[in-house]
């Protein structure tokens, strides 16, 4: 298929810009199918764009009783399609509600875990002009799209026109575009039909994510860099407050914990840069959030790995593991139906309100340090313990040092994103490399610790609840062998991964960094 | 990807009309086809309303100078694109005297168009030449349209014989009865006992009939302007029956 070679918009509701094609001394004649037909559209994306950060766009039209989804890349070409038989598809849905074949298998590597949403709804009553040469033969077809957006805003659109070549036929097509173009009334348009239809509602495609994309000056008060920061996490967990209740995908809980995260240790590492007593009074509250999600998540995390986990089985069968499988999801349930509770609680309600009236308080403050320095002194102390607590462990060290330490390179991390917008994107991305290298040691060391003892917990858990075949537990065992293993592995490559965290390199692009943003 | 090559070393006996009318029969169906108008006369371009014309001409493209992709045109009908003939093909034979291994030399330059086309077919000029030889080799499946003569069933044997020496693959080969006279007595008798008698003669056949004639004058299949005419008809039993000789998977994109 050709994709769209130009595209136009025309101010004029009525207007017929193609007519212009059919004046005498044209070369070319336009032909005008009987009747435009009346298509429904729906674009999908994941929460966070994913299809269109990766130049993608998935369309699902419904025309004359035949419903298809189409996926395209940026020149419009299509890359997959698949016709829908009834029962349709009900989105949100996850990539499992689609059948197997070229397009699913194209999506899914973008797409991941995240469920497909709805980002746009549209009828179009697209009118369909051939253009013929004096042979009569089509050069070009002329689509007339007159659009009403129905979500995320009812309106209607200025018609759109998108003149496509026929193969071999690109000079034409082009000639065809230039008369257009010169009609009056008719400009260029490089907004997608996705993107004119957001436009309407005064949004734009990939206005989500998860991270923290907002601009600090080195010189502005600490105070209201602090606030600004807070307030966009604050946004980020608020967006995804509806998607959790709704259990669309894993993703909105995990990005929502994310932002609680974040806000604690920026509460705990600079939180006394706010005006007196924020810091003190929110703290619990943060705490309450990240208790609350936390039982799902986990159970979240099993569940995702779950399959990998099957797969790994070498004495036991995966069949062996089903109770398990069960009993994750039960407790999954049940974890979810608590976290609905917390989150539909007044007191959340209530800290969000409240959070939200401090914040803008404290961005008003005109308070001293300024950012630059507060960031540097922070990321400064961060790193200095990171360098004195790594270098006390020694290979005899208890499994809580490097606990410890992991909690301390997370602060570090966290620190380095907060404030990120004061520093150089490369040195930034340079500094954070190196601290991630250690941090996913360190977290594949912890992770499977705590693995081995929910493991233990389940086991017992099951055991009580009576009914688990030994099998299933024999399975278990095996699971928590593996994890041990890795451990064992993650616990041997830590002397070597910190040593290149703190060897004179890291430290110095580190102190580099520091010393740009407190200039 | 599977080719079909019309051939005859007759002309006039309409391998042209064949050609058009099954490759626009294999797009309806969804598979995704491309017709090499091979005649230097280019009576499928015209029927399909493009130019018969190759920047380079037929020696660009059998030495490579000029890629396949560069010269293929979209007709106006979905799926089905063509590569248009041009004057100079009439030296093709002296273009692939020139090239290595002349006998493979379409084959080779068919290769690259696998992903993009399912269905591939070659309209040939009549006669016996090296052009023919490289489109004997290079087709998969060939159709030989015979007017049903003592004559014509004489030259499918030495088509046979002339194949049975090739090394390797063979194409199939599927003759089937072509303008037939209903007023001919020899004619109809010919068209009804050979294919009971021969497995490599198709049990389809097309009349001579008028509407295929207007082929001509409408510029298109009359698959497309006719549908439902006895011609059509005739011609979607032929492409059934080549469909299943040739072993021609479903179309890829029946789906949607």
């Amino acid at each position: 298929m050709q994709s769209v070679l130009r595209q136009y918009v025309v101010d004029c509701e009525d207007a017929e810009p193609e007519q212009a094609l059919n004046l005498p001394g044209s070369p070319f004649t336009v032909s005008a199918a009987a009747r435009p037909a009346s298509v429904r559209r729906l674009w999908l994306d994941t929460f966070d764009w994913r299809l269109y950060r990766s130049g993608l766009t998935l369309e699902q039209t419904s025309a004359r009783g035949a419903t298809d989804l189409v996926l395209t890349g940026r020149d419009g070409a299509v890359i997959a399609a698949d016709r829908l038989s009834p029962p349709l598809v009900k989105w949100p849905g996850r990539l499992d509600v689609l059948p197997l074949g070229p397009l699913r298998d194209q999506l899914a590597p973008v797409v991941g875990v995240r469920a497909l949403l709805p980002v746009a709804r549209a009828v179009s009553s697209v009118r369909e002009n051939r253009v013929l040469n004096v042979d009569d033969k089509i050069v070009a077809r002329i689509a007339v799209d007159r659009m009403s957006v129905t979500f995320p805003e009812p309106r209607s659109l200025p018609p759109r026109v998108a003149v496509t070549p026929l193969r071999g036929y690109q000079q034409q097509a082009a000639q065809v575009a230039a008369v257009l173009a010169a009609v009056p009334g008719v400009s260029e348009g490089s907004q997608s039909a996705l993107e004119a239809a957001l436009a309407a509602a005064g949004r734009r495609p990939g206005d989500y994510s998860s991270k923290i994309s907002i601009r600090l000056a080195p010189r502005m008060p600490a105070s209201a860099a602090l606030a600004t920061v807070c307030t966009a996490l604050l946004d980020t967990l608020e967006a995804n407050v509806d998607g959790t209740l709704r259990d669309l995908d894993t993703e909105f809980l995990h990005d929502l914990r994310i932002a609680v995260r974040r806000s604690r240790s920026a509460l705990k590492l600079a939180g006394d840069a706010l005006p007196d007593g924020v810091a003190k009074r929110f703290a619990p509250e943060f705490k309450w959030l990240s208790d609350l999600t936390t039982p799902t998540r986990d159970l979240d995390v099993y569940l995702l790995g779950f399959p990998g986990m099957a797969a790994g089985l070498v004495a036991a069968t995966a069949d062996e593991l089903e109770p398990f499988h069960d009993h994750l999801r039960r407790s999954r349930a049940a974890a979810q139906r608590q976290l609905a509770r917390g989150l539909r609680s007044a007191r959340f309600g209530r800290f969000r309100k409240e959070w939200r009236q401090a914040l803008a308080a404290a961005g008003a403050a005109r308070t001293r340090p300024s950012a630059g320095r507060l960031a540097a002194s922070r990321i400064g102390r961060a790193h200095r313990r990171v360098i004195r607590d790594g270098g006390a462990i020694t290979a005899t060290s208890p499994p809580e040092s490097l606990h410890e330490l992991r909690k301390r390179c997370k602060e570090l991390r966290y620190l380095l994103e907060l404030f990120g917008s004061l520093y150089d994107p490369g040195e930034l991305w340079r500094a954070v490399r190196d601290l991630k290298a250690l941090q996913d040691c360190l977290g594949e060391f912890q992770d499977t610790q705590v693995q081995q003892d929910e493991l233990r917990a389940f086991a017992a858990q099951m055991m009580a609840e009576g009914g688990t075949p030994a099998a299933t537990l024999l399975a278990m065992g095996e699971i928590a062998a593996g994890l041990a293993a890795r451990q064992h592995r993650a616990r041997s490559e830590f002397a070597g991964r910190f040593r290149d965290f703190a060897g004179p390199a890291s430290q110095g692009r580190i102190q580099a960094l520091i010393g740009t943003a407190a200039a | 990807m599977k080719t079909f090559a019309t051939y005859n070393i007759k002309g006039g006996v309409g391998k042209t009309a064949t050609a058009v009318n099954l490759s626009y029969l294999a797009a309806r169906d969804g598979y995704r086809v491309l017709l090499w108008d091979l005649d230097p006369q280019g009576a499928a371009s015209f029927l399909f309303r493009i130019r018969p014309r190759v920047k380079g001409g037929g020696k660009a493209l059998i030495r490579g100078t000029r890629p396949i992709d560069d010269t293929i045109k979209a007709t106006d009908f979905d799926n089905l694109d063509l590569l248009p003939s041009d004057f100079t093909y009439r030296n093709l034979d002296l273009v692939l005297d020139s090239a290595r291994k002349p006998a493979r030399r379409l084959g080779s330059l068919l290769a690259p168009l696998d992903a993009e086309y399912d269905v591939i077919f070659l309209d040939c000029p009549p006669g016996i030449s090296l052009l023919s030889e490289s489109v004997l080799h290079a087709a998969d499946t060939l159709l030989v349209p015979l007017i049903p003569t003592t004559l014509s069933v004489r030259t499918l044997d030495q088509l046979t014989e002339f194949i049975g020496g090739f090394d390797g693959s063979r194409p199939t080969i599927l003759a089937f009865f072509s303008m037939i006279d209903r007023r001919k007595r020899l004619h109809i008798q010919i068209a009804e006992q050979l294919p009971a008698q021969r497995d490599d003669v198709a049990a389809a056949a097309v009349p001579a009939l008028s509407v295929i004639e207007q082929m001509s004058v409408r510029r298109a299949p009359v698959t497309a302007f006719a549908p439902r005419s006895a011609a059509a008809r005739c011609y979607g039993e032929l492409w059934q029956e080549a469909r299943e000789r040739g072993k021609l998977p479903a179309p890829p994109s029946a789906a949607w």
